[in-house]
């Protein structure tokens, strides 16, 4: 059953790409509720990155309807669309994706460039920047820090607080411990969910490792919410 | 914030970015370099004379008498004579005349047999006149007044002797009738500057004993006796003429130009220089066209760089879309990388073409005798440099277009 007002929503969904008539993704049906926690699961393949850009809006289904935050993402223009994104979604990846030349500070505050209502939900954009990394175990002198001189783990709990400031509805997490040790995943995520109870946010987290079901609200295999034809993601 | 990431990113280049500004700002800076030295070239030779309405010679091209009396470029291939050139001055329209004899040399600066009325009616550089470093104008037969550069390059003082050698490149020399050096010129950054200058009765003392170009044997009258002789030129090469009122002058060039007794040729110094523009303009061109072409050359590798490195920046493009950037924010960042670059490398070639100019200055004006001022950049450069990173802006969207197109394509998940 979708949950009453559902931050993201997904109804008979399908999309196949360009060129590649082999494989297509089909999601009749899935919801998150605000201040959910969700874990995805699936194996390589199963659809998961394509899922993932269909709710980001960078591909857009060929039917059905993703909303997120109560807009049908599709009905925007393509501008408008990435700017929604910014506004709407936190993204932390796997391979962190900061821009290694610039600062923490820099790579912190850059969705907010694009996203003029996130920005306005930050009072002050250094202190709150600040206050995120201390949140999230990282240094007082990280800020100024280029983010390609730090370590690993800190690189990682940069991009949590890029998808964090702003106070995002919706965050999306495309495998962001697999490049972690076990002790420094159980920390990040312990991190990832304080923050994200804190501010309300919905949080998606996609992952191949059952091991960490436990402490989510929900998980949801991709085999159960979604059919794909044969191909790779 | 964009601003600082697009610097940022360059930064994160430094090598390849760096070697691409280096070869924008050496690009600016030699066609700037040669701008200077083309308008640098103009402007010497306008300021080297000023003030002489006329310059009269015998017939041949304005342009060559304006080279040879002025210039000391090239020879007369007649002379005037000294009744016409007494004619001429005898005219109620003529205010001052200067005569200029010239045909010697000493070691490689030409000797100028003149009268001491060319130190007072010589200007150049919008009416400066001549200013003494050091002596004073010729007193006697055999002082010499020596410019600057000869002093300098001689390392003459007043007082030292002087041989001057009969005619141009030439092993002969007047040794039996020394000069003395009697004053040194202030530099003025004209031919003067490299110009040994006697009194035309000098030139007729140096040539009392000489026949047919050679001396005669065995003679050689004694400088005291040649003090004492009545010494009138039979000619002279060149005049320079002041009128008294400048409507005068085309009535003064006519009738020199009709002078029935010789062939003379009157011209205006402001029209010869203008004529010797023209001659020199199609070489011009191609000069300004060559250095052109380098700075075009230049963009394209700018170009070349930033397409090359597109490939390996499609994370950070797609960093950016993740973020919400619109892909025309990723065409826009491309340009305002190429604009960055462009800035930098004019602005380094500006840089670089002035600390050129310190250090090549007076080498330059030695070694062509050409004064290139160090003056703030003109509006004319400043509009080149502003041309240069434009013409980068309008380079620039051939990779950025490309990346845009990339970046609809990979959107936000690059997986490198």
């Amino acid at each position: 059953m979708p949950e009453a007002n559902p931050i993201l929503h997904l109804k008979d969904v399908r999309y196949r790409w360009p060129g590649r008539a082999s494989f297509g993704l089909n999601v009749p049906d899935l919801s998150l509720a605000k201040s959910e926690t969700v874990l995805l699961l699936g194996e390589s393949g199963s659809g998961k990155s394509t899922l993932l850009s269909l709710i980001c809006g960078t591909i857009i289904a060929e039917t059905g309807r993703i909303s997120v935050a109560g807009t049908d993402i599709a009905s925007l223009s393509a501008g408008t669309r990435d700017r929604f994104r910014a506004e709407q979604i936190g993204l932390i990846f796997q391979q962190f994706n900061l821009l290694p030349f610039a600062s923490v500070h820099d790579n912190i505050l850059l969705p907010l460039q694009f996203a003029p209502e996130r920005r306005k939900r930050v009072a002050d954009l250094k202190v709150e920047a600040t206050s995120l990394c201390q949140h999230l175990g990282l240094p007082d002198d990280v800020m100024t820090a280029r983010a390609g001189a730090l370590s690993v783990g800190q690189q990682q709990r940069v991009a949590a607080a890029r998808a964090l400031i702003g106070t995002p509805p919706l965050i999306i997490a495309d495998e962001p411990t697999s490049s972690l040790d076990a002790a420094t995943q159980a920390t990040f995520l312990e991190l990832l969910f304080a923050q994200s109870r804190a501010h309300g946010t919905t949080l998606l987290m996609v992952s191949h490792d059952a091991r960490l079901s436990s402490q989510f609200d929900r998980v949801i295999n991709m085999a159960d919410i979604a059919t794909s034809e044969r191909g790779a993601t | 914030m964009i601003l600082r990431l697009a610097f940022g990113s360059l930064m994160a280049r430094a090598l390849t970015v760096g070697m691409t500004i280096l070869a924008i700002a050496l690009s600016v800076a030699l066609f700037l370099g040669v701008e200077k030295v083309r308008t640098g070239a103009k402007a010497s030779f306008a300021d080297t004379i000023s003030g002489t309405d006329l310059i009269v010679g015998a017939r041949s091209g304005s342009v060559q008498l304006l080279l040879y009396s002025v210039f000391r470029i090239g020879s007369a291939t007649n002379n005037l004579t000294w009744e016409s050139y007494q004619d001429i001055a005898a005219r109620p329209e003529v205010d001052w005349i200067v005569p200029v004899s010239l045909g010697d040399s000493h070691r490689q600066f030409r000797v100028m047999g003149t009268t001491p009325e060319f130190f007072d009616r010589y200007k150049y550089r919008s009416g400066q006149s001549l200013a003494l470093q050091d002596g004073q104008v010729m007193n006697d037969l055999f002082d010499a007044v020596i410019g600057a550069d000869v002093a300098a390059t001689l390392g003459y003082t007043v007082g030292d002797p002087i041989v001057v050698a009969h005619g141009l490149a030439s092993f002969t020399e007047h040794d039996d009738q020394p000069f003395r050096v009697s004053a040194i010129l202030e530099k003025t950054g004209t031919p003067v500057d490299r110009t040994v200058i006697v009194s035309l009765q000098a030139i007729e003392a140096i040539h009392v004993d000489w026949q047919s170009g050679a001396q005669i044997p065995g003679q050689s009258t004694p400088a005291d006796v040649l003090r004492q002789m009545e010494l009138e030129p039979q000619a002279v090469t060149a005049a320079l003429v002041g009128v008294k009122g400048r409507l005068q002058v085309f009535g003064l060039q006519r009738s020199i130009n009709e002078y029935p007794e010789e062939p003379l040729l009157a011209i205006l110094p402001g029209v010869a220089l203008q004529e010797l523009w023209q001659i020199v303009g199609i070489a011009e061109t191609a000069l300004v066209g060559v250095s052109a072409m380098v700075v075009v050359t230049a963009l394209i590798g700018m170009m070349a760089t930033i397409f090359s490195s597109l490939n390996e920046r499609r994370r950070e493009m797609a960093i950016f879309r993740a973020m919400g950037a619109r892909p025309r924010v990723i065409l826009g960042l491309l340009v305002l990388e190429a604009i960055l670059m462009a800035a930098l490398g004019a602005i380094l070639g500006l840089g670089l073409l002035y600390v050129a100019l310190f250090i090549g200055q007076p080498l330059i004006d030695s070694a062509f005798g050409l004064w290139l001022p160090i003056e703030p950049p003109t509006l004319r450069e400043v509009w080149v440099l502003l041309g240069v990173i434009a013409a980068s802006a309008i380079v620039s969207m051939v990779p950025a277009v490309r990346a845009y197109r990339m970046s609809l394509a990979d959107g936000m998940i690059v997986r490198i």
